[in-house]
């Protein structure tokens, strides 16, 4: 039982972190209080949805399972597109302004709502998951890996590594760290800071946009999907430590083993409770979260 | 200055997403495309209930966003139906009726405010709305206060009784009662109770324990999630270890989708486990998937499938009016029920005025697509035929037991032994 329950935990924290992902980089990095992160996780969903639907009425059959990695960057794209949008219509005027970040993102959130709401309609819509995900590796008797879970664990870890590797790893990453620490210093040094901006919200925006598709395999798809997960990304990233890719990483971890434990203890919604004060006891003794970066800068 | 910062925005974070996940997108206005607008205009001061000129008014209050609208806003489509239906045979005494919609976005006291609004600002002749239980009991001072008029078209959990609601969905006896007397003859005695954490599932969990206890069954675990929970894994581990025969599942929203889709990705079939879902009809299993459902039961006492003539022109003509793929559900006839039941009650008391309605529907007798509903006087509660159906893989429901004669709504449980003291009102 402890075996299936570890593995709970860790997919519960593997699903925490790819929703937790995409706001390291908006709120993390960018410090913009980005509450229209559940609507762009929304966005993945609805791409996913009208891909299957694609793939039922335009292709043979036998293509259909082949839909859920093409729905994973189309997912991707659609939600980089519109969170380059967003970035580069609203968000680039709210820099440094975070009351007025949280309120003007709500506001998005909220117009997404209602537009994914005009176009798919109020109710849920379904997505058939493909068949190579159906069912579970069997461990031992009664313990059962369900597939859909290994493969967003495995997303996870694919996602982690490019994003390690985009960020610390690469000319544009460097570039994306440097604006991100020191604005000023940066585009003294001739980074276009505008460019950078748009692609960092892009870029953490369409990653959103993957854990929208991931998670059509296992919840429910609808206009409003993005509220339940909004809160948990924010926990995730502020006791991971603003900012840090591992601190990410550490505040999901910490969060799905404790969560599945209280639960398995408890019930859910006394261990909901338990998780939130430790949180809130924790955030008392170290305000900066587990990581904190470290800066030279004054903000 | 960078801990402060921080510190300040982390509370502000917090605070904000908490409020937005409790009041799951709280837009307001704008409420369908097809409200009909109602110009304010038409309803004249001194005419009283809502008659104004050639129209009166009715509201229609139901969640048109937020976690609840997956379900609500199709009982607003059949409500709306009843009344064109009414409107094409030249109206109720005389008068076209005048749909004012709402919504209450899944907000429990947003009902409350927009029960108030549509009694005092409106002056509507009647409310037809609600689905939650948590909505129900915040508008019920509303319209006790007002002496307004409230038709609830959902299913519940009994042990209410108010003089300005009729109860047009199932009380306990008519639907929970009689699943578990099913269950427990078809050898299924070991129940675990899965429900969404609010007033339906925990009440209805107090009766089936006493009805367990009373008749030999056993409930071996119960357990509750929050409204909108996602992560199923813990429980579903907690169901393999407490083995039952059946999972009773009162969740509400989109935590069946998510219950669902993970009770089946960890090797658990319909065939596998029994469970038994009293908040899942036809348009649920659409957002669900019925690849995902097909085989588990439902109690309720409408499927689209059910097999009367009304019921074969209740279909069709939705069908016509809201497009080919969209289905019927017991709610949704309830509220279309409710709304005929309005009207003939209405044409019987030959006036708007409440208190006159009210003592006219004593007795009402309709032909609904469920077969012939009575209204008891006593509980202004309806006579209704219990139905268990078993979800098919084309997402329609199978009839698989029914009670062969509408049953007499008892939402105290007087007449059962078994209940006594479970009952606070009386």
């Amino acid at each position: 039982m402890w075996l299936t329950q570890l593995f709970n935990g860790l997919s519960v924290s593997s699903i925490l972190l790819l929703i937790a992902l995409g706001l390291s980089i908006t709120f993390g990095l960018m410090k913009i209080i980005n509450m229209a992160h559940g609507e762009f996780i929304m966005i993945g969903s609805y791409a996913a949805y009208v891909t299957q639907n694609v793939f039922k009425s335009a292709l043979p059959k036998s293509a259909f399972d082949a839909y859920f990695p093409v729905a994973i960057v189309v997912s991707f794209a659609v939600a980089f597109a519109i969170g380059y949008l967003l970035e580069a219509t609203l968000i680039r005027f709210l820099y440094g302004r975070p009351l007025d970040s949280l309120l003007a993102t709500w506001g998005v959130g909220l117009v997404l709502q209602q537009v994914a709401r005009s176009i798919f309609g109020a109710p849920n819509v379904a997505v058939t998951s493909p068949s190579w995900l159906d069912g579970g590796m069997r461990i031992m008797d009664g313990v059962v890996f369900p597939y859909k879970r290994l493969f967003i664990i495995g997303l996870v870890l694919v996602c982690l590594l490019a994003m390690y590797l985009y960020i610390y790893r690469s000319g544009p990453g460097r570039r994306m760290r440097a604006v991100m620490q020191n604005r000023e210093m940066a585009a003294c040094l001739g980074i276009s800071t505008r460019r950078v901006d748009g692609m960092t919200f892009a870029i953490g925006s369409g990653i959103a946009g993957i854990a929208g598709c991931a998670l059509s395999l296992i919840g429910a798809i609808g206009p409003t999907i993005g509220t339940n997960y909004i809160v948990d990304a924010f926990m995730v990233v502020v006791l991971g430590g603003v900012g840090k890719l591992v601190g990410t990483v550490a505040g999901a971890l910490g969060i799905g083993m404790f969560n599945t434990l209280f639960e398995w203890w408890s019930t859910a919604s006394l261990g909901k409770v338990f998780v939130f004060v430790l949180i809130v006891a924790f955030l008392q003794w170290r305000t900066m979260g587990l990581f904190a970066v470290k800066t030279r800068s004054l903000d | 200055m960078r801990k402060v910062h921080l510190f300040k925005s982390l509370g502000l974070v917090l605070t904000a997403s908490m409020a937005l996940a409790a009041c799951g997108g709280n837009e307001k206005g704008n409420a369908s495309p097809s409200a009909s607008a109602s110009p304010s205009a038409s309803a004249s001061s001194g005419a009283s209930a809502g008659e104004g000129g050639d129209t009166v008014k009715v509201g229609i209050l139901h969640s048109l966003s937020g976690t609840m609208a997956i379900s609500e806003v199709t009982v607003k489509n059949s409500e709306l139906m009843a009344i064109d239906e009414i409107n094409a045979k030249g109206g109720v005494l005389g008068k076209k009726i005048e749909p004012v919609i709402e919504d209450g976005a899944s907000d429990w006291p947003t009902f409350a405010e927009k029960a108030r609004k549509l009694l005092s600002e409106d002056k509507v002749a009647t409310v037809f709305g609600g689905w939650t239980s948590a909505s129900r009991k915040a508008m019920l001072p509303v319209f006790e206060e007002l002496k307004g008029l409230l038709w609830y078209p959902v299913q519940y959990e009994g042990l209410e009784s108010s003089p300005y609601i009729f109860y047009a969905g199932a009380t306990t006896n008519q639907q929970i009662v009689p699943s578990i007397d099913y269950l427990l003859e078809q050898g299924k005695k070991k129940m675990f109770l899965l429900g969404s954490d609010y007033v339906f599932p925990r009440t209805a969990n107090k009766i089936i324990k006493a009805q367990l206890a009373a008749k030999g069954g056993e409930a071996v675990a119960e357990e509750y999630t929050p409204l909108g929970y996602t992560d199923y894994s813990t429980i579903i581990a907690k169901i393999k270890s407490a083995k039952p025969d059946v999972v009773y599942n009162t969740l509400n929203g989109d935590s069946n989708v998510a219950f669902f889709k993970q009770l089946k990705d960890a090797g658990i079939a319909a065939k596998d486990l029994t469970t038994v879902s009293v908040s899942i009809a036809e348009e649920e299993v659409k957002g669900i998937g019925a690849d995902i459902l097909a085989g588990h039961l439902v109690a309720w006492n409408y499927y689209q499938t059910t097999d009367t003539p009304e019921n074969k022109t209740f279909v069709e003509n939705f069908k016509k009016k809201y497009g080919a793929d969209s289905v019927t559900s017991d709610p949704m006839e309830a509220g279309y029920t409710a709304v005929h039941l309005w009207a003939a009650a209405v044409e019987k008391a030959g006036s708007f005025d409440v208190e006159k309605v009210k003592e006219a529907a004593k007795g009402i007798e309709w032909n609904a697509p469920e077969g012939k509903v009575t209204i008891d006087g006593d509980n202004q509660h309806i006579y209704k035929t219990v139905r268990i159906g078993e979800i098919q893989s084309d997402g329609m429901i199978k009839e698989l037991w029914n009670s062969g004669s509408p049953v007499k709504p008892d939402p105290y449980l007087k007449t059962y032994d078994w209940a006594k003291g479970l009952s606070g009102g009386s």
